[in-house]
């Protein structure tokens, strides 16, 4: 039982972290698109939601690449004494990558749901186009994107494969609860897996159970 | 000519297209622009409030020149109020924070107690003190077009352009916030745009009537 706090406090950790960037990027990326009127528009949206798709193992390669001491980002990393590679950072990295379309999708149809004529009310009152995303659209969708957020987050906790690759398993430092529970069972430590596996699924549950329940049951629009 | 207004634009594709050339002058601070459904009113409003822009032609309110060949005036500095038809009060703030949006500049709304004396001048005027913490979901049709009103007046336009601004309440409230319009209009001596295709609004507002039909402004 000791043996879980530690990658519980870290999967909570590295999923919290993940969603915050998400929460950042994916709310800026949604709004821009929902405002962006170009047929390239649904390519940078499909492209984007392929994080979803994609196996894990395919998105932890594409981060050793990006992030490797030999790649892109890797090498300039290096330089400046940054290495991601088998830490929990890393395991940030691959978290939020695996998560961001929750949000992505989340926010974008909350930002068009959102009446346009509440936008332009704004317009004529003065309001240039940042104060209308604060003041305004933001507001009107938070449900939906924090709904997102907790799917996001729900998901960064069971993140696995994208992690195992990025950050290792390296217990107290890169084993996350998913991945400790894979190492458990390999080690034949059957009772302690079924211990990380309850505390993960009643985490993620309650997630869920917060997103259903945030998640707008009516588009704000049918309010006046 | 306190409003002089000529629009010129084209709407849609090749299959559906609709040809918006609508040219007017009033010198009248009751101006009606009364015309069938889809005549291109609405679209004529948005143009002047810069909603949307013209393909050519010139909007001009008290000799200020808000749109013609060179100018074009963003939306938000134009000083033009805006009464939808719809309302579009925001549903997330109280009728005070809704009255208030225009005079708190920043990225932050209007706090929620204790509002601005300008709002509470408002909302006395417009016997909205009892509702003043209430969101738009709570009001009856007349509170909001009331509150919808006072948002457009309070920061203090030019011009206040009212897009159909009784077809969303019941007939039996209609004609009493048609006289309150009238009277209100004549108090503050506002300047008036109000397009409708109700002959009734026409009568009770008895300002300038321009007749609109098929995007044209009849002769």
């Amino acid at each position: 039982m000791d043996g879980i706090w530690v990658p519980l406090a870290l999967s909570l950790k590295v999923a919290g972290w993940a969603t915050a960037i998400d929460l950042v990027l994916g709310v800026t990326v949604a709004w821009w698109l929902s405002r962006w009127r170009s047929p390239a528009r649904e390519l940078v949206d499909s492209v984007l939601t392929l994080p979803l798709v994609l196996p894990p193992t395919v998105l932890g390669y594409y981060l050793l690449v990006l992030f490797g001491r030999r790649g892109a980002l890797g090498a300039w990393l290096d330089r400046i004494g940054i290495d991601l590679v088998f830490t929990w950072q890393g395991a940030v990295i691959a978290s939020a990558l695996v998560a961001f379309p929750l949000v992505l999708k989340a926010a974008r149809t909350a930002f068009e749901a959102v009446n346009p004529q509440m936008e332009n009310a704004a317009r004529v009152l003065g309001m240039d186009e940042l104060a209308i995303f604060f003041r305004v659209s933001l507001p009107l969708a938070a449900r939906g994107i924090v709904a997102g957020a907790l799917l996001a987050f729900a998901r960064a906790m069971g993140e696995f494969g994208a992690t195992l690759m990025i950050a290792g398993n390296l217990p107290g430092r890169t084993q996350t609860l998913s991945v400790a529970i894979y190492a458990a069972v390999q080690a034949g430590d059957d009772g302690g897996a079924a211990i990380m596996v309850g505390v993960t699924s009643v985490t993620c549950v309650v997630a869920l159970l917060l997103a259903g329940w945030l998640a707008p049951k009516h588009p704000p629009r049918a309010a006046a | 000519m306190s409003v002089d207004i000529a629009i010129r634009m084209t709407l849609g594709g090749s299959d559906r297209r609709f040809e918006l050339d609508v040219a007017f002058a009033s010198s009248h601070r009751r101006v009606v622009l009364y015309g069938p459904s889809g005549a291109g009113k609405s679209l004529t409003l948005r143009a002047i409030a810069g909603l949307v822009t013209p393909a050519a032609g010139h909007v001009r309110i008290d000799g200020r020149t808000l749109f013609d060949a060179r100018i074009n005036v963003a939306a938000r500095d134009r000083g033009v109020g805006y009464v939808f038809q719809d309302y579009a009060l925001f549903p997330h703030l109280t009728v005070a924070q809704n009255i208030g949006f225009g005079l708190t500049r920043g990225w932050s709304n209007p706090r929620r107690r204790q509002p601005d004396p300008r709002v509470r001048r408002w909302l006395d005027l417009f016997e909205l003190g009892a509702v003043a913490d209430h969101h738009p979901a709570q009001l009856s049709g007349g509170q909001r077009q009331r509150t919808a009103l006072a948002r457009a007046l309070a920061p203090g336009p030019r011009i206040v352009l009212l897009d159909e601004p009784f077809s969303a309440l019941d007939p039996a409230l209609r004609g009493r916030m048609r006289d309150e319009l009238r009277d209100l209009q004549a108090r503050l001596d506002l300047q008036l745009l109000m397009i409708t295709h109700d002959p009734a609004d026409v009568a009770a507002l008895d300002g300038h009537t321009i007749e609109i039909r098929d995007g044209r402004a009849a002769p």
